[in-house]
């Protein structure tokens, strides 16, 4: 929801804490992950993702989250899907080039960034193409098996 | 300038030692000189006289060419095709590569393609929203963006490989930009974003129109404060505009053009709107020519082409130099294109 969606980037100092130790548990508890199996746990696990992170951020589950670099605004939803900083086109006001009504959600993501703790420097590091065969999966247990290989 | 060894028409100059691409651009900026690039509207037709024509306008005053993609979303000839055609005769065309119509496989494709065909010069960019042209019904591709698009054009350069990973045997010899656009929000993050596109790549910036010279100003400031002066050339965008109507026009509908009310203002009051325009860019090339950490300016004269020369003759910013152009030294290369035999009226459309 986009009201939520705002209320994350102004909220964004608390978030980037609470998933720090979220993280920190979920990585841990990768014996259990393993038993059960990564393949079998994808489909419950980015359910619960989507619900979550839908709600907060609009989450477009591209399945390679970096929220935590972006100042807790989503960039997948920006309409170029831009995840390295805005485009050339926003408005005077901040506001989106093709939807007027929105705020940039870059904008968004300097002011979020400048929040945080590890958030104000991660911002200025380049983001990688976005890999397409994740969308749709859950970023959580990506980072889980990551962390543990 | 002079090169000892100029261009022979399809056989790429020599890379000097520091060099990416045998390009022309990045010699006259790498020597230190002031670089004019211009923007060619690519034709609505598949003449290519047409682009030729739109080329030699320019004849003795830029530098490097470049040949839109596709700009404001709009359907035009291909940036590569023109490229292509430039070459032929010995321009230094800048390819732009916008991620808006194509994805990484095409882009890639394109990458090699070009360089194959002479291009020295490519432009990374995002590309407009297609909602701002003449096909809104289109699919937006965004597939990389223009700093994802740097990072795997660089890759194929220097390490001869695929974003896959998989081997370039003949690595594309290329000088490559982005774009920049100091004049519109985040400000505070413009120079920033720009550190992003020289670590992911950026060669030469070429700006957006530039009417506000405080706000360049202060953009240039903190450019020079993230020591980002000696690792990129900067050309600052420039254009003219025909009347104060058009002026309010495009900063209300172009997305990302930012004109202050001083100059609109100053365009109402003219006699001569249009020759007013002309002598506001000419004023605005000279004065941005001073600022520290400009390499040169990117004239996009959108139907006014004609008033280029006019205008860099007038402002003196080639200081006495005459860019090279398929000719300039005598007796050079077939200038022109053969057009193909006429279609005998039998086979033309009614």
């Amino acid at each position: 929801m986009y009201s939520v969606r705002l209320w994350s980037v102004r909220h964004a100092r608390g978030l980037e804490l609470f998933y720090q130790g979220f993280e920190r548990v979920f990585v841990a508890l990768h014996p259990i992950w393993k038993a059960v199996g990564y393949e079998r746990l994808e489909k419950p696990v980015a359910v619960v993702e989507k619900a979550v992170k839908g709600l907060l951020f609009d989450c477009q589950m591209c399945g390679q989250c970096a929220l935590s670099s972006t100042g807790m605004s989503c960039s997948m939803n920006c309409p170029k899907t831009l995840r390295n900083g805005p485009c050339g086109g926003v408005r005077a006001d901040g506001n989106c080039e093709v939807k007027p009504e929105m705020r940039c959600v870059w904008v968004e993501a300097y002011a979020g960034s400048q929040r945080m703790v590890e958030g104000k420097e991660a911002i200025k590091v380049v983001q990688f193409a976005v890999d397409g065969r994740l969308k749709g999966k859950s970023s959580w247990l990506k980072v889980a098996r990551e962390k543990n290989a | 300038m002079r090169f000892d060894d100029e261009p022979v028409p399809g056989y790429p100059l020599p890379i000097l030692p520091g060099h990416t691409s045998p390009g022309r651009l990045e010699r006259v900026l790498r020597s230190g000189a002031f670089a004019i690039t211009a923007e060619l509207e690519p034709p609505d037709s598949a003449d290519p006289e047409d682009v030729y024509r739109r080329a030699r306008v320019f004849d003795g005053y830029v530098d490097a060419i470049n040949a839109t993609d596709g700009s404001g979303a709009n359907c035009h000839m291909s940036s590569l095709a023109v490229c292509a055609l430039l070459t032929r005769v010995g321009y230094a065309p800048v390819m732009q590569i916008s991620c808006r119509d194509k994805n990484r496989i095409a882009i890639q494709g394109d990458i090699l393609g070009g360089a194959a065909m002479g291009v020295c010069n490519m432009l990374c960019l995002s590309g407009d929203g297609v909602q701002t042209g003449d096909h809104p019904q289109a699919k937006p591709v965004f597939d990389l963006d223009c700093m994802s698009l740097l990072e795997i054009g660089r890759g194929m350069r220097d390490e001869h490989r695929f974003q896959s990973g998989r081997k370039v045997t003949f690595a594309p010899r290329v000088f490559f930009g982005a774009a920049a656009n100091p004049f519109v929000q985040p400000f505070d993050w413009r120079a920033q974003r720009l550190a992003k596109k020289v670590a992911a790549g950026a060669q030469f910036i070429q700006t957006q129109y530039c009417y506000d010279m405080p706000r360049l100003r202060s953009y240039m400031q903190q450019v020079e404060d993230l020591g980002l002066l000696d690792k990129v050339f900067i050309l600052v965008g420039v254009g003219p505009m025909r009347s104060a109507k058009v002026a309010e026009w495009m900063r209300s509908n172009v997305p990302g053009v930012h004109i202050p009310d001083a100059i609109i203002k100053r365009m109402a009051g003219a006699e001569k709107p249009a020759a007013e325009g002309r002598k506001i860019c000419t004023e605005i090339m000279q004065e941005v020519k001073e600022i520290k950490g400009v390499a040169g300016v990117h004239i996009m004269a959108y139907r006014q082409e004609d008033a280029v020369p006019e205008m860099v003759q007038n402002s003196g910013i080639l200081a006495g130099r005459v860019p090279w152009f398929p000719g300039r030294d005598g007796a050079g290369p077939e200038l022109h294109y053969t057009p193909a035999p006429t279609v005998p009226a039998s086979l033309q459309m009614a």
